[in-house]
């Protein structure tokens, strides 16, 4: 106890000591290191005290309950599964390319904003968030949000909650197709390689189904070792003139791939392609991340960007608007990530053998993805600055030509050469980095400099290429799930219209669904390749918002849930982040619609636009997509609008819910199951678990 | 358990290592399910091996399981 006691007060005082550090020190470049030990000490404190004081306390957490995975155990889905196990499962499945890119784009305010609340936000937020909804839903026999909103608030709620999940899915998935398109765009490289994981996951698909049933490990394997193999011949294929020209592409064609790939995937059976590439790119993933943390500390690069820049104020070149509240909407899933509720619903809690894992499960994995957000952080921010905005800025911002983007990114007071991104260009292998928008190409680009220091830097260009195809892969991963899920929540939609489009075999409705999915996110990818600005300017924070509008969702439901429980003294732990999520969600949305900057407000950009297509005095590639990019401007500004009253729907029932409930009228009647106990230990099936992984004989 | 303390502790450690990773991938997953049937429901016919995997790929993917 002692011992423990001592850790606890350790901890404090370093991440303390690290943090304030941090924040206070400003006068030299701070090394990364400060950061990790930061963020590391931060999220052991928050989980040795705030996360087992919740648990105790406002989820009241019983050992001896049984859990839905013993109840209904039918050694499938529902199993009783070692707390480590399940952690792996429950990290695999938060963990995706969002904790990347978020950090990325937002390091233009300087690594600090980013930082602070990627550590803060997770531990107070995105952690407790991630914990209640698995605890809530283990109660529940494992039911999704969605039904956990219908039973516990009303129709009005669990309605609210299906509609945001599809449309963050349709948004979801537009941009981070963006994000690979911009990857890929006249890169022989890494195009070649990305269409290589194509043909590897049908090959594996083939081998786990039919050559080696169910042989997982066999099959990951060969996989990983032929997309390593690919990540080789791409630079192969670079170095061949004729072959070059195949895979050079420019980025609307790619978006046509992009497109007919997410096509494809939601309609083919998931054992050919979605399920291969998904063991692919898990493995690649948990590999890239290790690797990645290694490499930091190994080599704990100096930080070059400025604590804060002056993009504070709302001017900056990769988005517009003022660090509050667009930090924490660009952040988003490094910090608190509505999506997690999802998952945290629905699938985890089937596996968890005892409540008493809910904390390693649900807080523990959260705090491990925010530690990925601080990598992708730290990679954005030892670039220098000019490089670094030199790659993210668009050339509708900094100016198409070479010459004339060093200069105005040199104005800004972040030097940068033509001959300095000539260099590095040709060290990673690619022809430009100007203007590759999306965040990915300079996350590679970070995380090939610290690969190429910590393990050779002779191979620059495959560490680079390794990183595209790692961001590409899983987020292709996601296209594909998020389109197959998004395909089911509109049969279920479509269903209630006429019963045969609710069959989710039946194929001419997989075929439409999956078509009216792939149209929606496809539409706005489509217009994010063509806007000149590069698309993620507007994309992301419609994303953020959506996202942070979800987590607003899940927080009310378990809000209020814990008020109907009677624990309305710990209200606070849920309503404190939800508060915050409505504030800057709000404050965010307002600015989106209502701002007369044109750079910031949807329909002030739209009406500029149009007066200046009217004036004639667009340059002529740009008056001809203007048409379509004030159309969606406005759309995009009509979304937002939706997404706020979705947002403010579901607070205020969940507030009328609460307020009928303090005040003793009757309220929806809680969904937990009833107590039963556990017999786990008594079957001896708990000490079999811990066999089965530590293997103790 | 005298020569787990040793040089054999490495080998100890792999193989927890290597259980932990064919339980966290699902390769056990098939031998998972043939104890749990044989306990709960014996009489029974079993899933083969692909039928099991098939199902459970089909299960896995009908739900949200991957986040942005």
């Amino acid at each position: 106890m002692l011992v423990k006691r001592i850790w606890g007060v350790l901890l404090a005082v370093v991440g303390g000591f690290a943090l304030g550090g941090i924040a206070l020190y400003r006068q030299e470049p701070i090394n990364s290191l400060w950061i990790v030990v930061a963020a590391v000490c931060i999220y052991m404190l928050g989980y040795r005290f705030y996360a087992a004081w919740i648990a105790a306390k406002v989820l009241v957490v019983d050992p001896t309950r049984a859990t839905p995975a013993e109840r209904l155990n039918n050694g499938r889905d529902f199993v009783p599964t070692h707390k480590w196990v399940a952690f792996g499962h429950h990290f695999a499945a938060i963990a995706g390319p969002g904790p990347l890119v978020g950090p990325t784009l937002a390091a233009q305010f300087g690594y600090l904003p980013g930082t602070l609340w990627i550590i803060i936000g997770s531990v107070l937020g995105g952690c407790v968030q991630d914990m209640t909804m698995l605890m809530l839903s283990i109660r529940r026999d494992g039911r999704s949000l969605g039904q956990m909103a219908r039973d516990e608030l009303g129709p009005i709620g669990g309605f609210a909650a299906l509609i945001g999940t599809l449309m963050i899915m349709i948004i979801l998935i537009a941009v981070l197709g963006l994000v690979v398109v911009n990857a890929m765009k006249h890169s022989p490289w890494a195009t070649s390689t990305v269409f290589a994981t194509i043909p590897v996951a049908i090959l594996v698909g083939f081998y786990m189904r039919s050559w080696r049933p169910g042989r997982v490990l066999e099959a990951t394997v060969l996989g990983v070792s032929l997309i390593f193999l690919s990540v080789f011949g791409g630079g192969w294929v670079d170095h061949q003139p004729w072959l070059r020209t195949v895979f050079d592409y420019p980025g609307l064609s790619l978006a046509g791939f992009v497109i007919g790939y997410g096509w494809l995937a939601a309609i083919l059976p998931v054992w050919l392609l979605l399920a291969p590439r998904d063991y692919l790119s898990t493995f690649l993933k948990l590999g890239t991340v290790f690797l990645l943390a290694i490499a930091i500390l190994l080599m704990h690069p100096q930080i070059k960007m400025p604590a804060i820049t002056q993009f504070v104020d709302g001017t900056g070149p990769l988005f517009s608007g003022k660090v509050f509240p667009f930090v924490f909407i660009t952040i988003a899933c490094g910090a608190i990530s509505g999506f997690h509720a999802l998952v945290s619903s629905g699938t985890t809690p089937k596996l968890i053998a005892n409540e008493r894992d809910v904390r390693l499960i649900g807080y523990g994995s959260m705090a491990l993805e925010s530690l990925v957000a601080i990598m992708a952080m730290i990679a954005a921010t030892l670039l220098d600055p000019g490089v670094y905005f030199a790659i993210n800025v668009g050339a509708g911002v900094a100016g198409a030509a070479p010459e004339l983007a060093v200069h105005t990114i040199s104005g800004w007071g972040f030097p940068v050469t033509t001959e300095q991104m000539a260099k590095l260009a040709h060290d990673m292998g690619e022809s430009t980095l100007f203007a590759r928008t999306g965040g990915a190409p300079s996350l590679a680009v970070g995380m090939a400099s610290i690969f190429g220091s910590a393990f050779g830097r002779g191979l620059l260009g495959v560490w680079y290429h390794f990183a595209i195809m790692f961001e590409a892969v899983f987020i292709l991963t996601t296209v594909d799930a998020g389109t197959r899920v998004g395909r089911f929540m509109l049969q279920d939609f479509l269903g209630h219209l006429w019963k045969p489009l609710g069959r989710t075999s039946w194929y001419p409705s997989v075929v439409l669904a999956s078509t009216l999915v792939v149209a929606g996110w496809g539409y706005f990818l489509y217009i994010g390749v063509i806007d000149p600005n590069g698309g993620i300017n507007i994309l992301w924070p419609l994303f953020g918002i959506s996202n942070q509008m979800l987590a607003a969702i899940a927080l009310s439901v378990a809000t209020g849930i814990i008020i109907k429980s009677g624990k309305a003294r710990y209200a606070l732990v849920t309503a404190l982040p939800l508060a915050w999520l409505a504030l800057v969600t709000t404050v965010a949305a307002w600015q989106k619609v209502m701002s007369p900057n044109p750079k910031l407000g949807f329909f002030s950009g739209a009406a500029d636009m149009a007066a200046k297509l009217a004036a004639g005095v667009l340059p002529p590639e740009r008056a001809a997509v203007a048409a379509r990019l004030i159309f969606n401007q406005r759309l995009d500004g009509w979304l937002t609008v939706l997404f706020t009253a979705i947002l403010w729907f579901v607070i205020l029932d969940m507030c009328r819910v609460c307020v009928r409930r303090l005040s003793k009228q009757t309220v929806a009647k809680s969904s937990e199951a009833p107590y039963q106990p556990t017999r786990l230990e008594d079957l001896g099936v708990a000490a079999g678990l811990r066999d089965a992984v530590q293997g103790s004989h | 358990m005298g020569w787990a303390a040793g040089g054999w502790g490495v080998v100890r450690w792999a193989r927890a290592a290597w259980r932990y990773l064919r339980a966290v991938s699902g390769d056990d997953a098939y031998e998972r399910y043939l104890a749990h049937h044989a306990a709960h429901h014996a009489l029974e016919p079993t899933l083969s091996r692909k039928d099991f995997f098939t199902e459970s790929q089909r299960q896995k993917w009908t739900g949200v399981s991957r986040c942005c």
